[in-house]
């Protein structure tokens, strides 16, 4: 009966401190500036990483002919639970690569964001993993194509072989990932 | 004796633990509405300092609720459409009500000032309110910034006719070719039945 107390006790104080650490762990999200016609600055940044639209992006990653494991994770700068996991990304990308994984890191930020925001956090960061932006408006239209149940909220990710596909609509911490990773491979 | 005191403290601390955690998670946002359900009245404290309630808007036909939030870029991209969409529609018996559902104490840039600084800035026409408290973007199963959800009052209730997204090119208004929103409110103006009822728009996740 006392360890019981005890374990009661012990479960109230851990649940209390997993939402002292959450609160903690504040990150500012930056603000874009509104998209506007900033030309210049849009083809500027497609020299510097891919541009797909929806198409584009679903035949080179999303389904594979080859034997390689895509972790294809949705995410923009702006987004502040998106930063938080990248490490996450990162480690699966490069433990994982003698083991024909590949992380993919979709941004969905602003095209014209990509000289100004998405390259210089590239290089801040030290991204390993390969980046390449989503430049497609609309949507309505490929949100349901990546997975029926997508909110359209990010993080999302999605893990892929040529036979199987999962769908996550959530945050991942590297055990976590690797835990889904392992019961596709 | 011993043995019951620790029985009533294990009970104790049960429950401590369910309400504790009963009070601070939020209810998980996958069980929203979905068409037709009757959505949830509330009152919010708006940036002027009072309390706003569907109910206040008797002469209302319906509401375009959208929660929004201060910075995200995609909410932000918004703020200009959704100021129109007021403009356009509160006249009509259709105005905008915006909610934001972020936690000031996880995401900083959404305290209360901040909000009424925004709407100041912005010149927001519609009432702005703050759910940090409430919770009512759970209630309605909304998941991010922007999210719309558009309302008809039939018999008393407000029913839910469409859900999703204002436009289909959140990042660039003048690129835009299908105004989901403002068709569905004009269907409703028009007597008939919201064609398109549900769209997806990347957003950013609502901090709690």
């Amino acid at each position: 009966m006392r360890n019981l107390v005890v374990l009661l006790l012990l479960v109230l104080v851990v649940s209390c401190k997993n939402k002292e650490v959450d609160k903690k762990e504040v990150v500012s999200e930056t603000v874009a500036e509104v998209a506007t016609d900033q030309s210049n600055d849009i083809e500027e940044g497609k020299a510097l990483i891919p541009f797909y639209n929806y198409e584009e992006l679903e035949a080179k990653y999303l389904q594979p002919k080859n034997d390689t494991t895509y972790v294809v994770n949705f995410w923009a700068t702006w987004c502040k639970p998106c930063i938080k996991e990248l490490p996450a990304f990162e480690k699966l990308n490069a433990d994982y690569a003698n083991k024909k994984v590949k992380v993919v890191l979709v941004s969905l930020d602003f095209p014209d964001r990509v000289v100004k925001q998405v390259v210089p956090f590239i290089e801040k960061r030290n991204l390993n993993s390969e980046v390449v932006l989503l430049d497609d408006p609309d949507a309505n239209s490929w949100i349901p194509k990546v997975n029926e149940n997508w909110s359209g909220a990010i993080p999302a990710t999605i893990i892929t072989t040529k036979d199987k596909k999962t769908f996550y609509e959530r945050s991942f911490t590297f055990e976590e990932l690797e835990t889904e990773l392992k019961t596709i491979l | 004796m011993k043995t019951k005191h620790f029985v009533l403290l294990a009970f104790m601390a049960v429950v401590g633990v369910v309400t504790l955690n009963s009070f601070t998670v939020p209810e998980p946002a996958d069980n929203g509405y979905t068409i037709g359900d009757e959505a949830t009245d509330f009152k919010l404290k708006n940036v002027d300092g009072k309390m706003v309630s569907l109910a206040d808007y008797s002469e209302a036909k319906g509401f375009i609720v959208i929660f929004t939030c201060n910075t995200c870029p995609y909410a932000v991209a918004s703020e200009d459409r959704i100021i129109a969409l007021d403009k356009k529609f509160k006249s009509k018996g259709y105005p905008v009500i915006a909610i934001n559902p972020n936690d000031p104490n996880v995401q900083p840039d959404d305290t209360f000032e901040l909000m009424q600084q925004k709407a100041k800035d912005k010149g927001f026409t519609f009432p702005y309110l703050y759910d940090a408290n409430d919770k009512i973007y759970a209630a309605y199963g909304a998941k991010k910034t922007p999210h719309v959800y558009l309302l008809k009052k039939e018999s008393g209730k407000n029913v839910v006719k469409y859900i999703g997204a204002i436009d289909d090119n959140v990042r660039n208004g003048a690129a835009v070719k299908d105004t989901f929103l403002a068709n569905a409110v004009n269907e409703l103006l028009q007597g008939k039945e919201v064609s398109v009822k549900e769209t997806r728009a990347i957003g950013c996740s609502i901090k709690v």
